[in-house]
Formats: C-alpha cells, sequence, structure tokens
C-alpha cells in the first residue's frame, strides 16, 4: 500500500565539508554543532517539520555514524511517524554492484525508488550547511501557482559578492532564462541558495537523462538547472528575505554563531511559532561560580563557569576553569578549558581539553580577519602551550 | 531488575507545601531548574533496569500528568510494560474510598488489579519527596540476600528537626534486622526510615488483603509495627545523597544545595542520567552588564541584570538593574527592572512589576504561587 505524500524532502548531508578542516574530520559537516545546543541539521530538518513535510531522506555518504545516531529515529523534531519521518539513506549496492554518490544529482538519481514509495508530486531538494528559518511550504504554494518544473530559492546578495554564488538571471515576473555560476561580471544579485522544489514527474525524466549521460558530472547546478532550461522548462526563483548563512567555512561557522549573540541577532532562535528543534542531551543547568564573569554570551545547560567569558557561545557540558579568560569564541560540546588558560578569537571542537595556563588564539583586534585559530575535536592542548592564532590543531600537543 | 516493578506514592505533605502543591501534586513541583521533583526517582528506578512503574495519584494531579505525558523521555513507552498512571477510581463496595485514602495500605487496595495483572516479583513502593541519583539493584541483591519479607531503605544521620516528625525510625540488630519500627521517637531519631521499600509481590497482596478485611489502611502502623516480630524486616543504608522534600523550607534548602559542586556531582551522573520533559529552549543569553555568582541557570533566559546565589528555570528573563539573591525562579518568570529580590520562591508564569522589593528569609521564604503579578 502506498500512502501517498504530496511533497517530501530530499536533504543532501553527505558532504566532507573539508573547508571546516579539523572540525569534520570524524563527521560530516550537517552534524557539526552549531549556536549552543544545535547541529547544523538541526535547522533544515525543522524547517521541514515546520512546512508540513513530514517525510525526509537525508542522504549521507562521508563520515555518516554521528550523523545517524543524531538523527536516530527522528523523535526530537517529531519526525517518527507511522508513514513517512525521517529515513536515513546511504548508497547501497543494487545488482552486482554499487556505487558512492558520483554528484548531487546521482544521489537522488540512486534513491528513485524511496521517492516514488510515497508518489509524491513535489520534492524539496535541501542542503545540510546553511543556517535559516524558512517556510518551504510558501514556496511549494509559489512553485504550484506558476506552474513551475523547478523553483529555486534565492537571495538578494551585493553586486560584489554575486561572484561567489550561483547567480540566477530572470524576468521581471521572476522567471529564469540563465544560470551562471561565480560569474565573473554578475548580471543580477540573485544568489542560489541551494535549495529547490522540483515537480517529481520531470525531476525524474532529467535525472533519467543526465544519467545517461557519461560526460555528466551528474550536479544539480552544473548539469540538470543548465539542461532544463535550455529544454525550456518553467523555472521560477523565489525570493528570499530573511537570514540565510553558509556556514561551509570557518570563518562564516564563527560569525554566524556570533550573530546569536546580542539584542539583534538577525535569526531569531527564540521565536516559538518557528521552533529549531534538537536532539536534547539531557544535562543540568548551568553553573556560574562566583567569581565568574559572563559577558554578552549565550550559554548551555550542563556547562560550569569558573573563569571570564566574553562575547562567546558555550555548547552544552563545558567547563571554563578559575582564571581562564574565553573571548569571542566558540566552544563546543564537552570541552575544557582548563584554569588559567586563555582562549581567544578561536573554535575549540568538541571534547577537546585546553590545558592549565595554555594560549589560543590572540585577541581579535590584533588578528587579520578570519584568523581564527581552530582546535580539532578530542584534541588536547597541554600545559602552558600556545597555539597561534589562525593556527588549526588536529592532534595533541603536548 | 526486571524482575521488579515501581510503585510510586506521587502525594505528600500537601498540607505543609501549600502554595506550592495549590496546583499540583508534590511529585511535579519543579525542580532545580528544569526538573519535578518525581524525575529524580523516576530516572533512579529506570536507571536501575526497572522497566515497569506505576504512578499513584490522588488529586491535583493534572501537572503531572502533563510532565510525564507517555513517559518516552524516561525511555518508559514501551511495547512491554512501561509507565502507568494510576488514579483513585470507585468500585462497587468500595465505593467510599473515593480519593480519599487513608493510608498507603488503602492506596494499594485501589491498585490491587493492577498489581495482580503484573509479572513482576518484586515490588519497589516509593513516596515521591525524595531528591536522589540512585540505583536500587544493591538493595534489591541485599534483599535476596537476607530473604527478607520487606526491605527498607534508610538514612543514618541526626534527624531532630522537626519536619522530620511525620517520619518513621528504625532499630536495627547486627545483622541489620528491624527490631522496632517508631513514628516520631522521643530520642534515638538516628535510622531515618524513607518511604522506600522491596517487598515480593505475592506477600504484598496478601498484605493488602488482610488490611482490607480489618479495614486497616496504614503501611507504618499496620504492616511495619504489627509485623515487626513475625515478618523478616530488614533495614538498607541509602549511602547516596538524599534529600526529602518535607515543607517550603527544606524545599528551598533541597535547591540550595544545588549550588554545592560535590552535590551536583552526586545528582546529576553522566552514567545515570536525571531525565525530564524536553522544552526545546534556546540556550540562555547574558547580556551586557548581566551579572551572575554562584547561580544555576537554566535554557531559554536572557539574563541582562544580577543574579546571585539563587536557582533558575527555563525561561525567565532577569531584566537591567534587577537583583535576584538566594531565590528560586520557575519557569517563564519575568523580574523586570530594578527590582529586588531576597530569599524568595517565585511559581512559575510571575511577574515582578519595576521596583518592586520582596524579602523574605531563609527559614522562610517568601513563596508567590503561579502567575502572580507582584
Amino acid at each position: 500500500m502506498k500512502i501517498k505524500k504530496e511533497c517530501i524532502a530530499m536533504l543532501l548531508a553527505g558532504g566532507q565539508g573539508s573547508r571546516l578542516g579539523v572540525l569534520t574530520k570524524n563527521v560530516a559537516k550537517p552534524a557539526v554543532p552549531f549556536g549552543g545546543k544545535y547541529r547544523i541539521i538541526d535547522f533544515p530538518l525543522s524547517n521541514c517539520v515546520n512546512s508540513g513535510i513530514d517525510t525526509v531522506g537525508v542522504l549521507t555518504q562521508y563520515m555518516p555514524l554521528d550523523l545517524n545516531a543524531y538523527i536516530g529515529n527522528g523523535q526530537p523534531w517529531d519526525l517518527d511517524r507511522n508513514y513517512g519521518g525521517v529515513s536515513i539513506l546511504p548508497p547501497y549496492v543494487h545488482g552486482k554492484n554499487g556505487e558512492w554518490y558520483k554528484g548531487t544529482a546521482n544521489a537522488i538519481y540512486q534513491n528513485i525508488h524511496f521517492i516514488e514509495q510515497y508518489d509524491p508530486e513535489y520534492v524539496v531538494i535541501l542542503s545540510g550547511d546553511h543556517i535559516y528559518k524558512m517556510d518551504y511550504n510558501k514556496m511549494l504554494q509559489y512553485h504550484k501557482a506558476h506552474e513551475a518544473a523547478c523553483t529555486i530559492a534565492v537571495l538578494n546578495v551585493s553586486l560584489e559578492e554575486a561572484s561567489r554564488f550561483g547567480i540566477m538571471n530572470t524576468d521581471e515576473n521572476n522567471k529564469i532564462y540563465e544560470f551562471e555560476e561565480k560569474p565573473k561580471e554578475p548580471k543580477s544579485t540573485k544568489a542560489s541558495m541551494g535549495i529547490y522544489i522540483f515537480t517529481w514527474n520531470k525531476l525524474r525524466e532529467y535525472l533519467t537523462r543526465d544519467e545517461a549521460d557519461p560526460t555528466s558530472s551528474n550536479d544539480f547546478g552544473k548539469n540538470i538547472i543548465p539542461q532544463m532550461l535550455g529544454d525550456g522548462e518553467v523555472m521560477m526563483a523565489y525570493e528570499f528575505n530573511d537570514y540565510w548563512k553558509d556556514v561551509g567555512t570557518i570563518e562564516s561557522l564563527w560569525e554566524a554563531n556570533m550573530e546569536l549573540i546580542g539584542e539583534d541577532s538577525p535569526i531569531k532562535l527564540a521565536d516559538p511559532s518557528w521552533r529549531i528543534y534538537a536532539r536534547n542531551p539531557n544535562e543540568q543547568p548551568h553553573y556560574v561560580a562566583e567569581g565568574a564573569e559572563i559577558k554578552d554570551s549565550i550559554v548551555t545547560e550542563g556547562t560550569s563557569i569558573y573563569g571570564s567569558v566574553e562575547h562567546s557561545v558555550l555548547f552544552h557540558g563545558c567547563r571554563i576553569g578559575k582564571g581562564a579568560i574565553v573571548r569571542d569564541s566558540v566552544i563546543m560540546p564537552d570541552a575544557v578549558i582548563e584554569d588559567n588558560a586563555v582562549v581567544q578569537y578561536a573554535i575549540v571542537g568538541q571534547e577537546a581539553v585546553i590545558g592549565q595556563e595554555a594560549s589560543v588564539g590572540a585577541p581579535k583586534e590584533t588578528c587579520e580577519s578570519g584568523a581564527i585559530a581552530v582546535v580539532g575535536d578530542g584534541v588536547s592542548i597541554g600545559k602552558g602551550i600556545q597555539i597561534a592564532a589562525g593556527e588549526m590543531v588536529g592532534e595533541n600537543r603536548e | 531488575m526486571l524482575d521488579t516493578m515501581g510503585l510510586i506514592f506521587t502525594y505528600k505533605y500537601e498540607e505543609d507545601l501549600k502554595t506550592l502543591t495549590q496546583v499540583r501534586s508534590i511529585s511535579s513541583i519543579p525542580f532545580g531548574g528544569r526538573y519535578r521533583i518525581i524525575d529524580f526517582l523516576l530516572s533512579s528506578m529506570v536507571n536501575s533496569g526497572i522497566t515497569k512503574i506505576g504512578m499513584i495519584t490522588k488529586n491535583n494531579y493534572q501537572s503531572l500528568m502533563d510532565h510525564v505525558g507517555s513517559g518516552k523521555e524516561w525511555d518508559l513507552s514501551r511495547k512491554r510494560d512501561g509507565l502507568y498512571i494510576l488514579p483513585p477510581f470507585s468500585h462497587g463496595d468500595s465505593f467510599n474510598y473515593g480519593a480519599n485514602y487513608r493510608g498507603r495500605m488503602e492506596a494499594l487496595a485501589n491498585t490491587m488489579s493492577f498489581i495482580r495483572r503484573s509479572n513482576s516479583e518484586y515490588v519497589l513502593l516509593s513516596d515521591a519527596d525524595i531528591i536522589c541519583n540512585m540505583t536500587f539493584d544493591k538493595m534489591l541483591e541485599f534483599h535476596k540476600e537476607k530473604d527478607a519479607d520487606i526491605t527498607l531503605l534508610y538514612k543514618n544521620g541526626r534527624f531532630t528537626d522537626e519536619s522530620y516528625n511525620q517520619f518513621c525510625f528504625l532499630a536495627m540488630d547486627k545483622d541489620h534486622r528491624v527490631t522496632d519500627v517508631a513514628i516520631n521517637p522521643a530520642k534515638d531519631r538516628k535510622n531515618l526510615c524513607i518511604g522506600t521499600a522491596i517487598i515480593r509481590k505475592s506477600l504484598l497482596e496478601s498484605l493488602i488483603q488482610e488490611c482490607q478485611s480489618h479495614n486497616l489502611y496504614s503501611f507504618r502502623r499496620d504492616v511495619l509495627q504489627a509485623n515487626v516480630k513475625d515478618l523478616k524486616i530488614y533495614g538498607y543504608e541509602c549511602k547516596a545523597y538524599m534529600d526529602l522534600i518535607t515543607s517550603v523550607s527544606s524545599y528551598f534548602d533541597a535547591n540550595m544545595d544545588l549550588l554545592n559542586e560535590d552535590v551536583r556531582k552526586g545528582l546529576f551522573d553522566s552514567q545515570n542520567q536525571i531525565f525530564t520533559k524536553i522544552r526545546d529552549e534556546v540556550p540562555s543569553v547574558y547580556r551586557n552588564g548581566s551579572k551572575v555568582s554562584n547561580s544555576l541557570i537554566a535554557d531559554g533566559c536572557i539574563i541582562e541584570g544580577t543574579v546571585e546565589n539563587s536557582i533558575i528555570f527555563r525561561g525567565v528573563r532577569i531584566r537591567k538593574g534587577a537583583v535576584v539573591s538566594n531565590s528560586i525562579i520557575m519557569q517563564d518568570c519575568e523580574i523586570q527592572s530594578s527590582s529586588q529580590l531576597n530569599y524568595v520562591i517565585a511559581d512559575k508564569d510571575v511577574v515582578i512589576r519595576e521596583n518592586r522589593k520582596l524579602f523574605g528569609y531563609q527559614k522562610y521564604p517568601t513563596v508567590l504561587s503561579k502567575g502572580s503579578v507582584v
């Protein structure tokens, strides 16, 4: 028996996110911790649920174990459903052979059977590396109203930035007539956000054709979208005017974390009408000791603070020792900053230990922009060791 | 402990906790920033491997039901066994019970069909006034080893305070066999009997029937005291950290104990977690000008003022210039600017308007009832 779903989502979560360096050594990018108690993937997953999409396929490939464990049966996002819910979709062997996902389009192609179980009219394609709150249902209504084959969410960026993105050139009705990947001389400022809605019949047709072409690199941006445009399909740009952030680099990940601090935080995390859900680590309220100092920061349950914290994001289960100073930094779950250590303009990975009197990074004012020191997951920095600004540490230092 | 089921009496001392139990039973009083009192016992039982737990309720249990839901946060939403809420009901000739149990044995008689149907061999009975994180497997081992009829959990110490006047105290021989059970004795208040006991299910069934047929109802008087010679009653010492909530002032002290690192280590062991209902709150935000010292703060708070020696629950807002000292501020309260609180317990959704000043005393903290606006 097929239970029909009008629209399902496919979330591409297989990328390594190599620009995040040591932070994705053992986890896929979508599983990287974000914002005190979340992981990046919580944002698209919560958006799906809040938009009324209850069937989500999560395509995994690179280092999936942590991500699999995190998603589990989908219960934290209300995605444990009788029909649909969340499904983890790794590449698998079929017939005599099998293969890895060769590209974004190929990943969806290999899961045509999964999609057809739900007999959907529309499929939303998402990626697991952006921080934003978006109602996909509004976008779907727009897609339906324009009887489009494909609708691409776009963000207005500045003209200078436009050459870093895939740019949609549209007519006055937002119908796309041209797509340019990272143009040197952009004609438009409508940047693709990597969020697509396809009419499933159309997408299936193009995926099958694309697969038959041995020269194709099986990628949505490089192959599917240009092919559809060339064939004259109706392709619409859906303008999105709220907060959206690609957290694919160390600097943008740091920035996005910092943007949660302060009264004018552009992403309204606390808005109860659009909650971001996360698997709960089940820890006690955080403890702030006598003599501790916290300014302009966000702090999560399970953390104890004995030192001083300024303009930083502290995840759950951390410990900031006596006399330690944490400034302009992101401290990921269960990391320990021992007594009198100093962490400035840095990202400290999960379960990392910064020894007594050690120093990581340098004051932000003295650093070049982007010279963020990074200590990888589980790395331990010995007593008194100095880690320079902008340095990335993946091995223990004694 | 798959052979044991838990039975929790979720009500007690409604008189002494007045304001806090106006809208709920003792078991669902918020505690420690993000918990309810019942979470500690429920989690302890679950961490001991107990998979079947019945909660005997009397009145005002809507808040408790809302809190535990299907039990999934404690892994108690299961195909086999899980969490059962056992509300009072009237049946046939025992119509007179209503919700007004005279004692534990009467409450147990009311849940007799639940007990009978269970295929557990042992029953762990407990009151819900305990803040602890312990496992009961050693106690069960002890019970089996001694071939005991009833094993009672006790805490050794000096309990002269009058808040322990409602408790039993045990006298034991060298072998820990109980020789005397005294309620509120004048002296020998050393071995405080916590309302937690292990008993073979078949024995419990016959004791319930025995009491019912003689119109007896008290577990302490009609079972323990009456049978101290005939039954093999043993005492098992609880060595873990534990606090009993018997009054507003002991509730206040037990909360404040959490500011001690050793107590937190004892209660929030990472191997045996305390589970609670998830609220999906955002992290807490500290703004410029905030000053916090020796306090526990849960998620979802916005701190702009000063907080010292306090417990702040989820979703609390402390505005600029406000000073909160030695206080317990529950979920979603708002402390507006320049107000001052000292030794105050603010129940959920309380609003303290600008420039208000409220002072209680350590032994008599001022309690503001749920939703009040000062």
